[in-house]
């Protein structure tokens, strides 16, 4: 069944959604926010995951969600109060609670064990007044088949103008019985939408039957109620059913009427005597009725017998309801109607990308054709000069909309974080408290997918070699519970994001002599210690005296950096003795496109991020000294900034030249460092597409990636980072760091 | 002409069921997600019957009814409730709010489509 797999798929995605929502949640509470909303939000995350999860006959999700709820339900109605131990329980339940439904979307088979341990555990907190859960939700397995095969004669419609009842007790077909049905419906039944022709129409549908009104209770018309229930009926059926099916039919209406219902020896037995209304056959409405159920019988004189017959039939006889009648062409119609409430749709990645792919091509199509026009000298305020530039900014919308497609909060990464950090802090002893700031920060959604194992690992660190254990942190006067902060957030065009402790900080002496021993650094190399926390991004570095499982798995930090880079992104530390490290990385919002300026330095052309940059400088001979060997200094209101000669850096030229001649830009780096570069002379301000220069030819140093001009011509993208740590590296050149 | 349905419920995955179930069986179908919107979409169309979730963000199944209940035009449409486990609690609250009748989750299209037709003029 085709939809049903579909709606599955949707089933699982909202489980991953719920699932969020549950941790979320309870780690709000755990926070000590009682607020009720929240505390209803965990609840519906359970209980809808076990709704749905029943729809699909996913029994062991069922169980354990049950067993869940009932819990949760306590804390709900403040019959259990959320202690620190209980959330803690619960956050291990929601990580069990994911597991099923992985497995159960993947068909696997998940290990009882632990969801069973668990379930066990859950069922401590709840007294023995909450039924086990195999009474109250029973598989539904068992209840689909048996629910099909009563409904069974859903299919066949009860027409009153051929019932004969002299035929029946003639033909006596299946064994019948006979019921009298006394019905005084109250005027709640009434007001709650309840409609006493429906339900004969239903009860008609069991078997031939007979109604009488009793008006005996009609008050005169000047006393009657507008909305008052007076009338009550007395129906005789002759059904092969059993008498469950007739209350089955007044199940809605139990409260609010009197039901009498008995079997009679026949029909004819009392109704003899009055009959003040008969409900003739003339008063169904049959078009009203063939509009809800199909009739599959073809002829209308089978109509009598059939129902009989057919009640002894097999399920799978049983006709589908509803469509079959229908013309094949209506199959249709659902989908052409009007829908109120689908806003959103699901777009097959690919389709997003290949979109991606065109528009960058039309980016260097337009700047082809701005270039072109250019050379043709028109006045600026032509007509294609203006129409271009209208072009210009549609392309660049068109641009814009298609990168917000892709966009996607971090926070498919981040809701990965908690279990993670409660399965690290278990195995290394540690307490652990993680705060994540900027779920919402938006970023391409190839570099989400990217960002997740980086991430992973450097938590993983953070915890294992970070934070201290207890004991150690109550010996140095902090909390027990460490403090793991993830933050996210757009700063100058890319997305930053930050792990922070609040551990012990790199320990450098350790550090230093672990690289010495490795031959990684000179025994009396002088180093800053910025330098020396540097160190544990080169490859070979493990500062753990044994590799645990835990951060080791042969990765190291070397790696990590590495595939940051490979985004284009960076990674630094900033670590303190005793206060905790901060790692930050930042990384490119997207890899398509970027907002670049085109300078020229040695006759090559370069494009250089425009987020970088704060301000263009024209260097004067008073603003520029000289300082220390080849370095340079310019003065920028009040403040010296290092002075960058780009073309130096790249290795485009050895002479200086002088400042004079060219241009300055101040970019901020990493750290909101800020440096001034100097370049030749400034060509103008474009989108270029990024073209992956690693992917295409190989990494080169100082170089992010490659462009495609309007001219046709490959231009080289700066990284302004890079190049500011490479000039750095210049000046003190001795460092084993550079790169 | 076919009857319009309105089902509101906070669960996509409901959602996409009862939508399945329902056109399947030849009525339309209009949704909402949560009791405020289900108001909102009543203002907007009027549906021959109406089923909803109890547990849901910003409105509840229960006021949903309260609410439906208050406007004259729609005292007497038959609303449906979506309850777990025929609990007998939620029903009755929901009896109380003006509910006509329910329906037990997990259901399957047919007993769904069954429960409608016993409340559809």
């Amino acid at each position: 069944m085709d939809a049903m797999e579909e709606i599955k798929q949707v089933f699982f995605q909202e489980c991953e959604e719920q699932l969020f929502e549950l941790e979320a949640g309870l780690l709000t509470i755990e926070r000590g926010d009682f607020d009720p909303e929240t505390i209803n939000a965990v609840f519906r995350a359970v209980h809808s995951i076990k709704g749905g999860a029943g729809a699909f006959n996913l029994t062991d999700l069922v169980h354990f969600a049950h067993v869940f709820e009932n819990t949760m339900d306590l804390v709900r109605v403040g019959k259990l109060e959320p202690s620190p131990g209980l959330i803690k329980l619960m956050l291990r339940a929601a990580d069990i609670l994911a597991d099923l439904v992985r497995a159960a979307r993947d068909d696997d088979t998940s290990d009882p064990g632990p969801r069973e341990a668990m379930a066990a555990e859950l069922k401590t907190w709840t007294p023995g007044a909450i039924p086990p859960p195999q009474a109250a939700a029973p598989p539904p397995v068992a209840v689909a088949p048996k629910e099909a095969s009563r409904n069974n004669d859903d299919g066949f419609v009860f027409v009153p103008t051929k019932v004969d009842l002299n035929d029946f007790e003639d033909l006596s077909l299946a064994p019948t019985t006979h019921f009298r049905v006394i019905f005084r419906p109250k005027a709640e039944l009434y007001a709650k939408g309840n409609e006493t022709t429906i339900l004969f129409r239903e009860l008609g549908r069991l078997g031939p039957m007979h109604v009488a009104c009793d008006i005996s209770e009609l008050p005169p018309l000047e006393d009657m109620l507008p909305e008052g229930a007076y009338l009550s009926w007395t129906v005789h059926l002759e059904t092969s059913e059993e008498e469950d099916k007739i209350k089955a039919i007044f199940d809605f209406v139990e409260w609010d009427s009197t039901l009498e219902i008995e079997v009679t020896d026949g029909m004819r037995a009392d109704d003899a005597k009055e009959e003040p209304f008969v409900f003739k056959p003339t008063m169904v409405d049959l078009s009203l009725l063939e509009t809800i159920v199909p009739d599959p019988i073809d002829g209308a004189e089978a109509s009598v017998i059939e129902p009989l017959a057919s009640a002894a039939k097999p399920p799978q006889a049983a006709p589908a309801p509803a469509k079959a009648e229908k013309p094949s062409g209506d199959d249709h119609a659902p989908a052409e109607k009007k829908d109120a409430a689908a806003a959103t749709i699901r777009v097959d990645l690919e389709r997003v990308d290949r979109l991606i792919d065109l528009v960058g091509e039309l980016v260097i199509n337009q700047a082809m054709l701005t270039e072109r026009v250019a050379e043709l000298g028109l006045a600026r305020m032509s007509a294609v000069s203006i129409g271009l530039d209208e072009l210009e900014q549609l392309t660049r919308e068109i641009q814009d909309s298609v990168m917000a497609i892709r966009a996607q909060p971090v926070k498919s990464v981040f809701q990965r974080m908690p279990r993670l950090v409660r399965e690290v802090a278990l195995q290394t002893g540690k307490n652990v408290r993680l705060v994540t700031e900027g779920e919402g920060t938006e970023v391409d959604k190839t570099v989400i997918e990217r960002l997740s194992d980086p991430l992973t690992h450097m938590i993983r660190n953070a915890i294992d070699h970070g934070l201290e254990k207890p004991d150690v942190r109550r010996a140095a006067g902090k909390p027990e519970e460490g403090l793991l902060k993830v933050a996210a957030l757009h700063r100058s065009g890319r997305i930053v994001i930050e792990i922070s402790d609040d551990g012990a900080g790199i320990n450098r002496s350790r550090v230093r002599s672990i690289a010495v021993e490795k031959g990684l650094i000179a025994a009396d190399a002088k180093l800053s210690d910025e330098d020396i926390d540097n160190l544990i991004f080169l490859p070979g570095f493990s500062t753990a005296a044994v590799v645990s499982d835990i951060s080791g798995r042969g990765v190291g930090m070397d790696v990590v950096k590495r595939s940051i880079q490979a985004l284009g992104g960076r990674i630094s530390i900033l670590s303190r003795p005793g206060l905790g490290s901060t790692f930050t990385m930042s990384l490119p919002l997207t890899l398509a496109v970027l907002d670049g300026m085109v300078v020229s330095v040695a006759g090559q052309t370069l494009v250089i991020p425009l987020t970088a940059v704060v301000e263009i400088l024209l260097p004067q001979a008073t603003t520029v000294h000289n300082f220390g060997g080849n370095a340079r200094v310019m003065g920028v209101r009040s403040e010296f900034i290092p002075l960058i000669d780009v073309g130096q850096v790249l290795q485009f030229r050895q002479e200086d030249i002088d400042p004079k001649s060219g241009v300055a830009l101040l970019v901020e780096a990493e750290g909101g460092v800020r440096n001034a570069l100097l370049v030749d002379a400034i060509q103008g301000q474009r989108q270029v597409v990024i073209k992956s220069l690693e992917t295409n030819y190989g990494h080169v140093p100082g170089i992010a990636a490659a462009t495609i001009l309007g001219d046709g011509r490959v231009a080289l993208i700066l990284d302004v980072d890079a190049i500011v740590v490479d000039s750095r590296n210049d000046i003190a050149s001795s460092l084993p760091l550079a790169g | 002409m076919s009857k319009i349905i309105l089902t509101v419920d906070d669960s996509r995955t409901m959602r996409d069921m009862l939508r399945m179930a329902l056109t399947a069986a030849g009525f339309e179908v209009v949704q909402a997600e949560d009791g405020v919107h289900g108001l909102e979409v009543l203002a907007e169309q009027k549906p021959d019957v109406i089923i909803t979730d109890i547990n849901m963000p910003r409105m509840d199944g229960f006021s949903f009814i309260e609410n439906v209940r208050e406007d004259d035009q729609y005292r007497a449409v038959p609303i449906l409730v979506l309850t777990t486990e025929s609990d007998a609690d939620k029903k009755l609250r929901a009896r109380t709010a003006g509910a006509t009748g329910w329906i037990v989750k997990p259901f399957d299209p047919v007993k769904l489509v069954d429960a409608v037709r016993r409340v559809a003029a």
